[in-house]
C-alpha cells in the first residue's frame, strides 16, 4: 500500500509538470471522490491498527503534495498568462496624447490680474469708470485746463467739445474722490485712447492701471515704499526702483519711476537697451488743486497716485516686441500664454 | 530743447564734467536728457591747406592734380581732385590719410587713374555743412575758406570752423518754459553742480541822444487780455549780412538755420533768453504805429512762409494803422519781412496770453518755435532784458545803429508770488530729513529770494504756486534717491474685487476651462462693419458714438455690438490657416443716449466665436455651461429673425422672467462669407450685465438621494420639425415632482422611420426623496407622460 501511494504521488507530480496537462483533470483523477488516492484510502480498513496511522499520515502527505503541486503549477500558468498579456498590451508611448481643448487667458488679462492681486493684497480695491468720458474729468479736474500745452502729450479722440475717449484712467480717481471720503486706496485698470497711429510701439487703444491713495499723513516715502513692494512682487525680490523728477499736472512732486532690469539685474542688456533700468511708471503726490477740486481738504489730507501701461508691463514681462500682437489675437500667439 | 555746451559755458563753468556725468546729473535733478551728440566727432584729420600748384591729370579731362601746403602736416602734398572751382592760392579743407568724414567715410592714400593722391579736398557737403551754415560759399565744388585762414595752415578744420561742440537734447516739460533757454538751463546746471551762475545785464550804447524811438513809432495794446506786455526798439542804418561764424555755429548746434544777422539775432536771443522775438521792416509799417489787437472776422493774412490764412476775432495780431503785420506770437507777415533791402528794423519783445497763442497756432496749422514757447506762458519781466540783448548783439555785430529809448507798454505788471517757507512741513510731506540750510541754498540758487519765513518766487517761475511745488524744488535738487521708502501707516482699508468684478473673472476662467481663448479687440469699428454683419439699415443699433477726429473710417465709431470685432478676429485666424479656433471676448459696447451731452451706456457682452471641428451643440454646451455655473435656469427658443444668424440654427436664451440673456447660433452664410468663410462659423452674444443680474452664485447643498431611482425609456417617431425641447418640457411637466431628469439619448433618421421624420429616444429618471418608488407608481407616471405627449403633440410610442 505504501508503494501504491508513492506511485500515485510520483505519477501525479509527473503529470502536473507535463506540458499541456489539465490541472483540473489531474485533480479529479487523483484527488476526486472517485480518484485514485481516495480509492487507496478506502482500502485502509484492511490494515492493521498499527499500520493504519502510518499509512494515513502518508496518504495525507501525498494529498498535500499533489494539491501544492497543482497550486504551484496554477500560479505559474497565471504568471505566464499575465506576462503574455502585458506584452501584448504594449503601447507606443511616443505616439501623441489625445488633445484636450485648452483655452488661454489673454496675456493682458493675465498681467492685469497679477497687478490687481498685488495691490488688492495691500488693501486696494478696484474702481471702474466710463471710457467715453467728460473733458472735465479727463482734463480739467486734473489741473489741465482747455488749451493747456500739457494736452499735447496726450493726443485725444473727441466725441463733442466736452466729451472724449479718456486718454488716461485718472478720471476714475476724480470720480472716486468725489463720492468717497478718505481713506481712499483704489486702483483703476482699464482701456484708454490716444490718437496715435498703430505701429509696433503705439496703439490708439491700450490699457492702463492707476492707483490712488488719500489719507492723513501720506508721504512721498510711502509712495516709494508702496511701489517698491509692487516692483518686487511683479518683477522679483531683487528688483530695485529709481525715481526721476518729472512733471504731471495732477501730481506735485512728480516722478518717473524705473525698475532695475529683471533680466540683467541692472548691468545692462538687450531688454533694457543697456541702461540697466526700465521705465515703467509715472507717479507723484496728488496735486492740492486736484484734492480740493474733489472736495478733499489738502491741508488735512495728502495722497499719492501712480500709473502704468499694462501693455508695456506685459511686453517687458514676456519679451513681446510688437504691441499689435495683443490686438491681432492670432491663436498661435494666444496659446503661448 | 537742444543745448550747446559751448554756449552754456558763457553762463556757468561746467568744464571738466564729462558729457555722460553732465547728462545723468541734469536728469536726476529734473531736466530730463534724451541724449547728447558730440558734434565734430565724426571728422578726423581734416586740416586747412593752401593750393600751391595745379595741373591737369594726364589721363582725365576733368581731374586736377593739386599740390597743397598743410603747414605742419606737410608742405607739399599731392591730392587729385575732380572739383572745378579751385585756383592756386585757394585755402581749402584737406582730408589727410587716414581721415574720417561724416557718414563713416574713411579717406586713405591711393591712386586716381594712375596718379598718386594723398588725401581729399572737401566740399561743404562732405563736412555735413550747408550754404546756410557757410553763406556765400559754393555748394558744389570744394569749400573755399576765408583768407584769414592763411596763417592757420595745418590746423584742425573743426577748430577753424568751430565745429566742435556737444549738443544735449533736453525734454522740457510744459511747466518749465524758462528751461527752453540757455540761461534757464544754465541756472539748473549751476544748482545741480554747485557752480556759480553768471548772467550779466546787456549793455546797449545807442546813438547817444541823437535820435529817439518816439520819432519812429508808437505802440498801443487794444487787447490787454491777450497781450500782457509789448516792448519795441528801433535799429536804423541796418546792414543786412551773414552773422559771424560763432553765432551761426551756435544756431546750427541748436538746430536753427542761420539766415542773416538780424533774423539770426532774434533766434539767438530766443534760444539764449527763452523770449521769442520778432523783427519787422520799419518801412512796411503804415502810420508809424504798432497796434496789438484782435483780428477782424475773416481778416486775410499771409505769413512769411507765403501761406494765406483767414483770421477770426479770437486771434491776436500785431498791426499797423492799416493791416496785420504778424500773427502775435506765431509768425510774422510776409508784408513786413526782413529782406536784403531792409534799412530800419523794429524789434518786438512781447508777452502774449499762452492759451490764445496756442489756439491761434492750432487753428492756422502753424506751430512754431515761438508759439510753442508762448503757449506755455512766458515771463513778462523777460521782455526787456531780451530786447536789450538783441540790441547789444546788433552793436556787437555792427548790424546797425540802435536808436535810443524803448517803447514799453505793460498795462498790469504782475506781482511776484510770495509763499511761506515751511521746512518742517516739506520734510514731513516728503518723508525726508533735508537740512533747512540746504533748502535755502537750493531755493536761492533757483532764483528765489528768501526773506525770513517767506519765499519770493522769481517772475520766471510761474509754476511755483503752493507748498507742494516748493517741496519738489527742494527734493529734486537734494535727490529723489534720498527719499526713504516707508510703509503707509494709515487706516486699514478693505481691498478686493466687487461681486461683479469677481463674476467677470470667474466667467473668464470658466470659458478658458471650456477650451476657449480670450481675445481683446478695439472698441472702435467702421460704420461699414454694421453692413458686414447684416444689421438692417434702419436698426437703432446702428446709432453709435461717433469720434469727431478718428484716425480713419475703420476706427471711427464706438461699437454697439462686439460681433464685428469677433468676426474680424476669426477671419484673421482663418487667413492664418489656424484650423480650429475657439475664442471669446468680454467686450464693452457703447450705447448712446438721445441727448448729445450725455455719456453713453457702457455695457459688457460676452462674445463667443468658433469654427473648425465644432458644431451648434458644442456652442450650446458652452452657453449652458456658463448658465449652469451662474446658477441661471434659462431656456432656449428658436430665433429666426436675427439677420446675422442662420434662420434655422439660431436660438435666443431666455431667463425665467422671459428676458433675453443672449443669442447663439451659426452665422448666416452670407454674413460668414463677408468674412471669407464658406464653412460654418458659430457665434454667441451673451449680455454680461443680464447674466450678472440673473446670476445666483449662492450655493446651497441638497442632500444626496437615499432611495434608488427608476428609469423609463421612450421612443417616438415624429416630424423633423418637432423640437426636442418641446417634448422634454411636456415630459418634465407631466411627470411632476417625481421627475429628476429628462434626457435625450438618441436621435435616429433613416428608412425605417420614413422621409422627413426622426425617431427621438428619451430617458426619464424618476425618484422620490422619501421612499423607493414602486413599479406601479413609476408606471402611473409613464402613462401620464404618454398621455400628455399624445394629447399635446400627437406623439405615440414607436412600435
Amino acid at each position: 500500500m505504501r508503494e501504491t501511494l508513492e506511485k500515485i504521488r510520483e505519477s501525479a507530480l509527473e503529470q502536473i509538470q507535463s506540458v499541456g496537462a489539465s490541472l483540473e483533470q489531474i485533480r479529479i483523477r487523483y484527488l476526486g471522490k472517485k480518484g485514485e488516492l481516495t480509492a487507496v484510502l478506502r482500502g485502509m480498513g484492511a490494515l492493521s491498527a498499527e499500520e493504519r496511522p502510518k499509512i494515513g499520515e502518508l496518504a495525507n502527505q501525498v494529498r498535500a503534495d499533489i494539491e501544492e503541486a497543482i497550486a504551484a503549477k496554477q500560479r505559474q500558468k497565471e504568471a505566464l498568462a499575465l506576462e503574455k498579456r502585458l506584452k501584448e498590451e504594449k503601447l507606443d508611448v511616443t505616439m501623441p496624447g489625445t488633445p484636450v481643448a485648452a483655452g488661454h487667458l489673454h496675456p493682458l488679462t493675465q498681467v492685469q490680474r497679477q497687478l490687481e492681486d498685488i495691490f488688492i493684497g495691500m488693501g486696494f480695491s478696484i474702481e471702474e469708470g466710463p471710457e467715453v468720458e467728460l473733458d472735465y474729468y479727463n482734463f480739467q479736474a486734473l489741473n489741465i485746463p482747455k488749451n493747456h500745452p500739457a494736452r499735447d502729450t496726450q493726443d485725444t479722440f473727441y466725441i463733442t467739445d466736452s466729451i472724449l475717449l479718456r486718454s488716461q484712467t485718472s478720471p476714475v480717481q476724480v470720480r472716486a474722490m468725489e463720492h468717497r471720503k478718505p481713506p481712499i486706496r483704489i486702483i483703476s485698470p482699464g482701456r484708454v485712447y490716444r490718437s496715435d497711429a498703430l505701429d509696433a510701439t503705439h496703439s490708439p487703444l491700450f490699457h492702463q492701471l492707476e492707483g490712488l491713495v488719500v489719507d492723513r499723513g501720506i508721504t512721498m516715502g510711502d509712495l516709494k515704499g508702496t511701489l517698491e513692494i509692487f516692483a518686487k512682487k511683479m518683477f522679483g525680490e531683487n528688483t530695485r526702483i529709481r525715481f526721476r523728477p518729472h512733471h504731471f499736472p495732477f501730481t506735485e512732486p512728480s516722478a518717473e519711476v524705473d525698475v532695475s532690469c529683471y533680466v540683467c539685474g541692472g548691468k545692462g542688456c538687450r531688454i533694457c537697451k543697456g541702461e540697466g533700468w526700465i521705465e515703467i511708471l509715472g507717479a507723484g503726490m496728488v496735486h492740492p488743486f486736484v484734492l480740493s477740486n474733489c472736495g478733499i481738504d489738502p491741508e488735512v489730507y495728502s495722497g499719492f497716485a501712480f500709473g502704468m501701461g499694462i501693455e508695456r508691463v506685459a511686453m517687458k514681462a514676456y519679451s513681446i516686441d510688437d504691441i499689435r500682437l495683443f490686438y491681432e489675437n492670432d491663436e498661435r500667439f494666444l496659446e503661448q500664454f | 530743447m537742444n543745448l550747446s555746451r559751448n554756449w552754456l559755458s558763457d553762463f556757468v563753468n561746467t568744464d571738466g564734467i564729462d558729457n555722460q556725468t553732465f547728462c545723468d546729473r541734469m536728469t536726476a535733478t529734473g531736466s530730463k536728457v534724451e541724449g547728447y551728440e558730440e558734434l565734430g566727432s565724426d571728422i578726423e584729420n581734416v586740416v586747412v591747406a593752401k593750393v600751391t600748384h595745379m595741373e591737369r591729370h594726364p589721363n582725365s579731362d576733368h581731374l586736377w592734380i593739386c599740390r597743397v601746403d598743410a603747414g605742419a602736416r606737410g608742405h607739399d602734398i599731392q591730392i587729385v581732385t575732380g572739383a572745378q572751382n579751385l585756383f592756386e592760392g585757394a585755402l581749402v579743407p584737406a582730408a589727410l590719410p587716414v581721415a574720417k568724414l561724416p557718414g563713416g567715410v574713411v579717406i586713405r592714400a591711393g591712386k586716381l587713374r594712375g596718379v598718386e593722391s594723398n588725401g581729399m579736398l572737401c566740399s561743404m557737403g562732405e563736412l555735413k555743412l550747408t550754404s546756410h551754415d557757410m553763406p556765400g560759399k559754393a555748394e558744389d565744388g570744394i569749400l573755399i575758406l576765408d583768407n584769414d585762414c592763411e596763417n592757420r595752415l595745418g590746423e584742425d578744420i573743426r577748430d577753424v570752423l568751430m565745429l566742435r561742440d556737444t549738443v544735449v537734447e533736453f525734454e522740457i516739460t510744459s511747466n518749465r518754459p524758462d528751461c527752453l533757454s540757455v540761461i534757464g538751463l544754465a541756472r539748473e546746471a549751476a544748482v545741480s553742480f554747485e557752480k556759480e551762475l553768471h548772467v550779466r545785464q546787456p549793455k546797449v550804447q545807442g546813438c547817444r541822444g541823437s535820435d529817439r524811438v518816439e520819432n519812429y513809432l508808437n505802440v498801443r495794446i487794444d487787447a490787454p487780455d491777450l497781450c500782457h506786455r509789448y516792448a519795441a526798439r528801433v535799429v536804423k542804418n541796418v546792414r543786412i549780412a551773414p552773422s559771424p561764424l560763432w553765432m551761426r555755429m551756435r544756431l546750427r548746434a541748436s538746430g536753427v538755420r542761420p539766415i542773416n544777422n538780424i533774423v539770426d539775432i532774434t533766434n539767438y536771443v530766443m534760444l539764449e533768453y527763452g523770449q521769442p522775438m520778432h523783427a519787422f521792416d520799419y518801412r512796411c509799417l503804415d502810420g508809424s504805429a504798432i497796434v496789438v489787437r484782435r483780428a477782424g472776422k475773416d481778416e486775410a493774412f499771409r505769413s512769411l512762409d507765403s501761406t494765406d490764412h483767414v483770421l477770426d476775432d479770437s486771434m491776436l495780431v500785431i498791426a499797423d494803422r492799416k493791416k496785420a503785420v504778424a500773427l502775435a506770437g506765431v509768425m510774422g507777415g510776409e508784408n513786413s519781412e526782413i529782406t536784403d533791402a531792409t534799412a530800419t528794423v523794429v524789434f518786438e519783445s512781447a508777452c502774449f496770453n499762452g492759451a490764445s497763442v496756442r489756439v491761434t497756432a492750432k487753428k492756422n496749422g502753424m506751430r512754431t518755435e515761438s508759439s510753442t514757447r508762448f503757449e506755455k506762458g512766458l515771463d513778462p519781466e523777460n521782455c526787456l532784458p531780451s530786447l536789450e540783448r538783441a540790441c547789444e548783439l546788433v552793436e556787437l555785430l555792427g548790424a546797425g545803429e540802435v536808436v535810443d529809448g524803448v517803447l514799453d507798454v505793460y498795462p498790469k505788471p504782475r506781482p511776484l508770488t510770495v509763499l511761506p517757507f515751511t521746512p518742517d512741513r516739506y520734510n514731513q510731506f516728503l518723508g525726508t530729513h533735508i537740512p533747512t540750510g540746504h533748502m535755502i541754498h537750493t531755493l536761492e540758487g533757483l532764483g528765489c529770494r528768501m526773506e525770513n519765513d517767506r519765499i519770493v518766487v522769481p517772475s520766471f517761475r510761474a509754476d511755483l504756486a503752493c507748498m507742494n511745488d516748493i517741496a519738489e524744488e527742494v527734493v529734486r535738487i537734494y535727490g529723489y534717491d534720498q527719499i526713504e521708502s516707508s510703509n503707509m501707516h494709515a487706516e486699514t482699508t478693505l481691498g478686493g474685487r466687487t461681486a461683479k468684478q469677481q463674476f467677470q473673472l470667474e466667467t473668464e476662467n470658466l470659458l478658458v476651462g471650456m477650451g476657449l481663448s480670450q481675445i481683446h479687440t478695439f472698441s472702435f469699428i467702421s460704420p461699414k462693419d454694421y453692413d458686414k454683419i447684416r444689421m438692417p439699415a434702419d436698426s437703432p443699433a446702428r446709432r453709435s458714438v461717433v469720434i469727431s477726429n478718428p484716425l480713419g473710417e475703420d476706427t471711427s465709431v464706438m461699437r454697439t455690438t462686439a460681433l464685428p470685432s469677433m468676426m474680424t478676429v476669426l477671419e484673421r485666424n482663418h487667413n492664418f490657416s489656424n484650423e480650429t479656433v475657439r475664442l471669446f471676448e468680454l467686450a464693452t459696447v457703447y450705447l448712446p443716449h438721445d441727448a448729445a451731452d450725455e455719456l453713453p451706456d457702457e455695457r459688457r457682452v460676452v462674445t463667443i466665436g468658433l469654427y473648425g471641428k465644432t458644431d451648434f451643440y458644442a456652442l450650446k454646451g458652452i452657453c449652458e455651461g456658463i448658465l449652469k455655473a451662474s446658477g441661471i435656469a434659462a431656456t432656449f427658443a428658436a430665433c429666426t429673425e436675427n439677420p446675422s444668424y442662420h434662420p434655422g440654427r439660431c436660438a435666443s436664451i431666455l431667463a425665467a422672467d422671459r428676458s433675453v440673456l443672449g443669442v447663439l447660433g451659426q452665422a448666416d452664410p452670407r454674413m460668414a462669407s463677408n468674412y471669407g468663410f464658406d464653412a460654418p462659423v458659430l457665434i454667441a452674444e451673451l449680455d454680461f450685465e443680464a447674466l450678472f443680474a440673473h446670476a445666483n452664485t449662492q450655493k446651497v447643498y441638497r442632500p444626496l438621494p437615499k432611495y434608488p431611482a427608476t428609469t423609463r425609456d421612450f421612443s417616438f417617431v415624429c416630424a423633423e420639425e418637432t423640437e426636442v425641447g418641446a417634448i422634454e418640457g411636456i415630459m418634465a411637466k407631466a411627470g411632476g415632482k417625481l421627475v429628476e431628469k429628462v434626457e435625450l439619448f438618441d436621435i435616429y433618421r433613416g428608412p425605417q422611420v420614413g422621409e422627413g421624420k426622426k425617431s427621438v429616444s428619451m430617458r426619464v429618471t424618476l425618484r422620490a426623496n422619501d421612499r423607493t418608488l414602486t413599479v406601479d407608481e413609476a408606471d402611473q407616471v409613464s402613462r401620464k407622460i404618454l398621455n400628455d405627449l399624445e394629447l399635446k403633440m400627437g406623439l405615440t410610442l414607436r412600435s
